[in-house]
C-alpha cells in the first residue's frame, strides 16, 4: 500500500462522507487517513555497503544466541556436553520439549495465557474510551488527567512494588492471577492511551464534523467512525500490552507464591539451579516454548505494530 | 450518566475518561504516594506497618551498599544510553529502507524483543557458563582465559550491560525505524540536488528529523535502565559480592529477601526521584516539553 494512495483516498473519504449520512464514513481500510496530503518518504534507495556491514554484524550478534537456543533445545544432553555449544545437533530430538511440558510448564503457559488475555482486555476496555475522550472532549479535567498519566511513562514500576504489595494484600488478592493482572494493566495504560490518542488524532476533523452534523452522538461516532479507523492502533496496543504481560516478572514474583499461580517467566527461572547443574537443553526448550506465542502474535500484527509505534513515538 | 454520554454536539463527555483515570490512580498514583508514607514506617511485609519516624531515612546514611548500588546504577544507565543509542540510531535508519532483504532482516532483529528478561537471562547464563558455554571458547580470545565473565567482579557489570543491550536494541531500533520512515523524501531529493553525499544527508536531514525520537527513546532508555532488575537477579543475583547490586535489585532484596519494607520504601523513593529527574532533565535539555509533540515543518 503506497502512501500516495493513502493520502489521496484519505482526502476523498473526507469529502465523500459529506454526501450520505453515515454511509461513507466507516469502511476505509485501516491506517488509511494518515495525515492527508503528506508526501511519502523513502530514506535510502540504493544499498549502502557501510550500513549493510553494520547490519550484518548485528545480525551475527542476534542470530548466534538464537541459533544456540534452538539448536540446544533439539539435542540430547550428552550431545550438548560432548559436542560444544554451537555445533549442529547430532540428531534432532523433541524429548526436551516433552520433559518441559510434563514438568508443569504447560500449567505455567496456561496461567500466562489467562493473565495476558485479561490484561489486554482490561487495558483496551479502559484505554479506548479514555483516549476518545482525550481527543474529542472539551473538558480540561480530562487533559489534566492525561498529563498526569503521561508522567506514568517515566515511573519505574519497580519503585512502587512495596505499596502495590500492600495494596494487593489488603484487597485480599494476594497469590491469585488477578493480583498480577491489576498492576500490570495499570502500568500498561499510559502507553496504550498514548498510542490510541495519536491514532485518533490522525482522523481528519471533517469526518467527525460530517458525522455530528448528521446528528450522531458520541457513542455512534465511536462505533462507526473511530473504532474502524483506529484498528491498527488497537492491534499495536494489544501486542505491546501482551508483550508486557507475558514477559512480566516482578509482579508475578512478588504478588504470587504458590506453584498453581506461577507464570511462564517464574517457571523459566525455576529451571536455573534445578537438579544441581542446569539441564541446558531442557531449559532452552522452555525458553522456546515461552517465546512461541508472542512470536506468532508478532508475525501476525507486525505491520500494525510498526505503524502504531510510529503514531505513538516516531514524531 | 446518560446526559453526560450523549451531548448534543456529539462529543464524548469527561465521564468517558473516568474509569481509566480512577484505575490508574488506584494502582499507580496511590502507590507512589504510599511509598513515601511507607518509607517512614517499619514493616516486615506481614501484619501492619508501624510509624517509625525518620529511622529509615537516617539509616540511608550508614548503608554500606547504597553508594555502590547508586554508582552501579548510574554507570549502567549512562553506558546503556550511549551504547544503545549509537547502535540503534544507525541501525534503525538502515532498517527503514525498503528492500526485501531489510524487511526479512528486521523481523529477525526483533526476535529478542519478544523474549522475556527471564528467558534472556537464562539464555546468557548458559552461553556464559565457563565450563560448557560459548564463553569457554571465546573467553581466551577476548583476554579472559577462564571464560568466567559473570564470576569476575570487574567484568560482571559489563557483561550485564552487554546482555541488556542485546535485549533492548531491537525495541529502540524499531522506534528509530518507524521515525526514519516518516522523513519526507523531498528533503533527500533536495539534498541530493544540492550535492550532499550520503553522510552529509544523514547529518543534515535524517538526524535533525529524528530529534524527537532521540528524546523519546532516551527517556525510555534512562527509565528502563533504572528498572533493569530481573536480568541481573537471574544472571548474577547482585554478585559476585555486590559488584552488580544495582539500586532496584538492592531495593528488591531489602524488601522481599530481608523483609525490611520500610527501608525498601526509602530506596524506592530514591528510584522514583532519580527516574523523574532524569526524564525531566532530558526533556528540558532538549527543549521538548511534551512527549507527544508533533514533528515540525512539512
Amino acid at each position: 500500500m503506497s502512501a500516495k494512495t493513502l493520502a489521496t483516498t484519505g482526502r476523498t473519504a473526507g469529502t465523500g462522507s459529506r454526501g450520505g449520512p453515515r454511509a461513507a464514513a466507516p469502511r476505509p481500510r485501516p491506517g488509511l487517513v494518515r495525515r492527508p496530503g503528506r508526501p511519502h518518504r523513502r530514506p535510502c534507495r540504493r544499498p549502502d555497503w557501510l550500513g549493510g556491514l553494520g547490519a550484518a554484524a548485528w545480525l551475527v550478534i542476534v542470530a548466534v544466541p538464537l541459533y544456540y537456543v534452538l539448536a540446544s533445545s533439539l539435542r540430547e544432553k550428552s550431545d550438548y556436553l560432548d559436542a560444544g555449544p554451537l555445533s549442529v545437533p547430532h540428531h534432532v530430538v523433541l524429548s526436551n520439549y516433552r520433559t518441559v511440558l510434563d514438568s508443569g510448564f504447560a500449567d505455567y503457559l496456561w496461567n500466562s495465557v489467562l493473565v495476558t488475555a485479561a490484561t489486554v482486555a482490561l487495558v483496551l476496555a479502559l484505554a479506548l474510551p479514555a483516549a476518545y475522550a482525550i481527543v474529542r472532549s472539551r473538558s480540561r479535567f480530562v487533559t489534566a488527567g492525561f498529563s498526569v498519566m503521561l508522567m506514568g511513562l517515566a515511573i519505574p514500576a519497580q519503585a512502587t512494588i512495596v505499596p502495590v504489595y500492600l495494596l494487593i494484600t489488603r484487597l485480599h488478592a494476594y497469590d491469585t492471577l488477578t493480583a498480577i493482572v491489576l498492576p500490570t494493566a495499570a502500568f500498561s495504560l499510559p502507553m496504550a492511551i498514548l498510542v490510541l490518542t495519536s491514532t485518533m488524532r490522525d482522523i481528519p476533523g471533517e469526518l467527525y464534523e460530517a458525522m455530528t452534523v448528521d446528528g450522531a452522538n458520541a457513542t455512534q461516532v465511536l462505533r462507526s467512525l473511530v473504532l474502524p479507523l483506529t484498528r491498527p492502533g488497537l492491534v499495536t496496543v494489544g501486542i505491546y500490552t501482551a508483550l508486557g504481560a507475558w514477559n512480566g516478572f516482578i509482579f508475578p514474583l512478588v504478588l504470587t507464591q504458590s506453584e498453581a499461580h506461577r507464570t511462564v517467566t517464574l517457571g523459566l527461572w525455576n529451571y536455573q539451579g534445578q537438579q544441581g547443574g542446569i539441564d541446558v537443553p531442557a531449559t532452552m526448550a522452555a525458553v522456546v516454548l515461552s517465546l512461541l506465542p508472542l512470536l506468532a502474535a508478532y508475525l501476525v500484527g507486525r505491520r500494525h505494530l510498526l505503524s502504531g509505534l510510529t503514531a505513538g513515538f516516531g514524531k | 450518566m446518560n446526559t453526560a454520554l450523549r451531548r448534543s454536539d456529539g462529543r464524548p463527555g469527561a465521564l468517558w475518561a473516568v474509569p481509566a483515570l480512577l484505575y490508574f490512580a488506584l494502582f499507580a498514583v496511590v502507590p507512589m504516594a504510599l511509598v513515601v508514607v511507607l518509607s517512614f514506617c517499619r514493616w516486615n511485609g506481614l501484619g501492619s506497618p508501624h510509624w517509625a519516624g525518620t529511622a529509615n531515612w537516617t539509616r540511608l546514611l550508614h548503608d554500606p551498599d547504597l553508594g555502590q548500588s547508586l554508582r552501579l546504577s548510574l554507570l549502567l544507565t549512562v553506558v546503556n544510553w550511549a551504547v544503545q543509542t549509537l547502535i540503534c540510531l544507525p541501525l534503525g535508519v538502515w532498517c527503514a529502507g525498503h528492500q526485501r532483504a531489510r524487511a526479512v532482516l528486521s523481523t529477525l532483529f526483533f526476535v529478542p524483543l519478544l523474549m522475556s528478561s527471564a528467558a534472556v537471562a537464562l539464555l546468557f547464563a548458559a552461553l556464559l557458563d565457563p565450563n560448557f558455554g560459548l564463553a569457554h571458547a571465546i573467553g581466551p580470545w577476548l583476554g579472559v582465559d577462564d571464560g568466567n565473565f559473570i564470576g569476575d567482579p570487574h567484568l560482571a557489570l559489563w557483561t550485564v550491560t552487554a546482555v541488556v543491550t542485546w535485549q533492548f536494541v531491537p525495541f529502540h531500533t524499531l522506534l528509530y525505524q518507524a521515525a526514519a520512515r516518516q522523513v519526507p523524501a523531498q528533503l533527500y531529493e533536495a539534498a541530493t540536488i544540492d550535492g550532499a553525499g550520503r553522510w552529509r544527508q544523514f547529518l543534515s536531514v535524517t538526524l535533525p528529523q529524528l530529534r524527537h525520537t532521540v528524546v523519546t527513546s532516551s527517556v525510555l532508555m534512562l527509565v528502563g535502565s533504572l528498572t533493569y532488575f530481573d536480568i541481573v537477579l537471574i544472571l548474577t543475583n547482585g554478585g559476585p559480592g555486590t559488584s552488580t547490586r544495582i539500586l532496584p535489585l538492592h531495593m528488591y532484596l531489602t524488601g522481599f529477601s530481608s523483609f525490611d519494607m520500610g527501608y525498601a520504601g526509602v530506596l524506592a523513593v530514591l528510584l522514583l526521584v532519580a527516574g523523574t529527574t532524569l526524564s525531566l532533565l532530558v526533556v528540558r535539555v532538549t527543549g521538548f516539553r511534551r512527549m507527544t509533540s508533533r514533528r515540525e515543518g512539512l
